[in-house]
């Protein structure tokens, strides 16, 4: 058994058990009801995940996912309300706006030499700024393009609706996938996390990666962002604050290593949907209180912190033994 | 010791001079900027306001300089305040006395920082996720407390220190300031500060040459927490209340900041605690000075991003390597050359 399956056995196998114990409390949970709302509600999250996901695979970090969702979601409102321009059109501008923004931070991280962590900081300020700066009150959509869009779901068997915004999210985890295992681009994401002097010796072009990983991550973003506006229908720049951390946790509970080179995009969809359960039991519980989540959140992440850190200590011995 | 002096001053230099600029700025925008009065025996003005409303960054970058030395990183100080907060205005409210409640909220804070400095020293953990845990489980912990809602009190004793005075400062100033004397004195005038520079530039050596390593992160992490339960005290105290959901709510990433724009590097080894305390002064004074001049507050996240940047460019390694091949003198140059054929 190669221990590199044994971050995401584990996540699966951890979901799979926590969504029994759920279902033989509550046997609604089972419904597709109940699965299309977790998609649908998760939607964003999963898509700003994606992005971390390469991220945290190339070792690095992303700050800025939340800010940079707000931004879109504020850009969006103020575009359809102040001028006749099709939301296709705003998507598009919005998108490239983002990418290119994440983009510039990965030139400043690899040209600069400079931590992630301080660089994707000073992003996360800047977007949030750039969002305060076009509007600090909560703007209602209400182009009738954005109820069309909202009003499209495929109904599952059982009457649960897979909605656009959940359906988006789908697509986005497989194209993750193909692009982090199937693609030249997501081989030199690993190669990039193992270590940059390796991969730079191995001829990986450091400086290209470095920067489409961020522009991806900034891509993401604003698609998570426009998703977040479909969900809302409003565009308000306080929104989404600490979603980074979000999707950090769900990246880490889906089994990918922190300190780079390992992971899986399947293993975050699988994180993302064990929060999302944690939050469905409250709702379903009723009498337990929202800020359960966060406790067992972060008891989640230290369990997996802990289980990752133990499997790296047995690989270790194996080595030693072998 | 007049040769220490100046080699701080020369080191403190371009933080000096921004925080200069930066004052000189909001006395050209607002003329009355360094007015300060004598009121109710104690001084007010602009000025004493910076040092007043930048108290809880500057306490976080006391002990957020010393974990960054070390190479590592706290982001839960934010969390930490929210729960020291509410551990004081719960203790306070159910009739304990006010050095009890203290007292226990110092503990409080002291057992998260034992839980950072356990996963970091022991476990091996990374420290920006080691400490996520508990940002993230924090706020949590601290809505637990009070129960979901905003605790306020009444106990003069427990507001005093957000917003009492002593010796004419108002007594947030008075805490930061002794809190950093203490500190500074406990790590320049030992050995302390310099074996934390050692874990810092490389814990591995630091450790096979007989650092206590563990020990040393450990103290790092408790004391960092500390300095957040004394700054939650303070919030709590400003508001007389506890707000669990926004009390220190992205205070981290300002106390980062504070370290980061004093001059110190996130890589770790060397720091200066009074670079980190000025920093923080001057994070306060653009946010004074931007609620002053009448700017819309919006601009106010922007223009921290756009110092960032400036500082994180002057301060990239990159450049610096630039800088020093420019600067570097005819003869040594050569010499190098011969060593480093690159």
């Amino acid at each position: 058994m190669n221990s590199r399956y044994l971050p995401l056995l584990a996540t699966i196998v951890i979901f799979i058990l926590s969504y029994a114990a759920c279902a033989a409390q509550y046997p609604n949970m089972l419904s597709t009801r109940v699965a299309g709302n977790l998609l649908t509600d998760n939607a964003f999250l999963g898509i700003a995940a994606v992005g971390m996901t390469f991220v945290i695979i190339s070792g690095g970090i992303d700050l800025s996912i939340g800010s940079v969702i707000a931004f879109t979601g504020v850009f969006l409102a103020v575009i359809l309300r102040n001028t006749a321009i099709h939301p296709l059109v705003a998507f598009a501008m919005v998108l490239v706006i983002t990418t290119a923004f994440g983009g510039l931070m990965g030139a400043v991280i690899h040209y600069l030499k400079m931590p992630p962590f301080i660089v994707t900081l000073a992003g996360m300020f800047l977007a949030r700024g750039m969002s305060y700066v076009l509007s600090i009150d909560s703007i209602p959509i209400e182009h009738e393009y954005y109820s069309t869009l909202t009003g499209i779901y495929y109904r599952l068997p059982g009457g649960g609706r897979l909605t656009l915004i959940g359906g988006i999210m789908l697509i986005v985890f497989a194209a993750g996938i193909f692009l982090a295992h199937r693609t030249r681009f997501g081989t030199n994401v690993y190669a990039l996390g193992g270590g940059v002097q390796t991969a730079e010796l191995m001829g990986v072009p450091v400086a290209k990666t470095t920067i489409q990983i961020y522009a991806l991550s900034g891509f993401l973003a604003g698609l998570s962002g426009i998703v977040f506006s479909l969900y809302t229908s409003a565009g308000y720049s306080l929104a989404a604050v600490g979603v980074e951390l979000d999707a950090i946790a769900a990246v880490v509970i889906g089994g990918t290593l922190l300190t780079g080179g390992a992971g899986f995009v399947a293993g975050t969809f699988i994180g993302l949907l064990i929060q999302g359960l944690i939050q469905t039991y409250i709702t379903f519980d009723g009498t337990l209180s929202s800020w359960w989540t966060k406790i067992l959140i972060g008891l989640l992440l230290f369990a997996f912190i802990l289980m990752q850190k133990a499997i790296l200590f047995l690989s270790s011995l194996n080595k030693r033994y072998a | 010791m007049s040769s220490s002096l100046k080699a701080l001053a020369i080191r403190l230099a371009p933080q000096l001079i921004a925080l200069v600029v930066i004052l000189s700025l909001n006395f050209i925008m607002f003329p009355q900027f360094f007015n300060i009065v004598v009121q109710n025996d104690r001084l007010y003005g602009s000025l004493i306001d910076v040092l007043n409303r930048g108290a809880p960054v500057a306490l976080l970058a006391i002990g957020m300089t010393l974990v960054i030395a070390t190479k590592g990183i706290d982001l839960s100080v934010g969390a930490v305040i929210a729960i020291c907060g509410a551990v004081a205005a719960s203790s306070i409210v159910s009739g304990n006395s006010l050095a009890y409640t203290l007292v226990v909220t110092l503990a409080v804070g002291l057992l998260c920082g034992v839980w950072n400095g356990f996963l970091v020293a022991i476990l091996n953990i990374q420290p920006i996720i080691a400490t996520l845990v508990l940002m993230v489980a924090g706020r949590g912990i601290a809505q637990l407390i009070t129960e979901g809602v905003i605790m306020t009190f009444n106990d003069p004793g427990l507001i005093f220190f957000g917003s009492g005075s002593f010796a004419y400062l108002p007594m947030p100033v008075v805490i930061w300031l002794l809190v950093g004397a203490i500190v500074i004195l406990l790590v320049r005038r030992t050995a302390l500060g310099m074996l934390v520079e050692a874990v810092g530039i490389n814990r591995r050596a630091s450790t096979l040459s007989g650092v206590r390593t563990p020990v040393l992160l450990m103290a790092v992490y408790m004391l960092s927490a500390l300095c957040a339960a004394i700054a939650g005290i303070i919030v709590a105290a400003d508001i007389k209340g506890a707000d669990a959901n926004n009390a220190g709510l992205w205070l981290e990433l300002d106390a980062i900041l504070a370290v980061v724009v004093g001059g110190n590097s996130l890589l770790g080894g060397r720091f200066s605690i009074l670079g980190s305390l000025i920093g923080a002064m001057i994070i306060q004074a653009v946010n004074t000075g931007i609620l002053l001049s009448g700017f819309p507050p919006e601009f106010n996240l922007i223009i921290k991003a756009i110092i960032i940047l400036v500082i994180l460019i002057i301060q990239s390694p990159a450049l610096q390597s630039a800088a020093a091949f420019f600067s570097r003198k005819p003869a040594e140059s050569a010499g190098m050359r011969v060593e480093q054929p690159k």
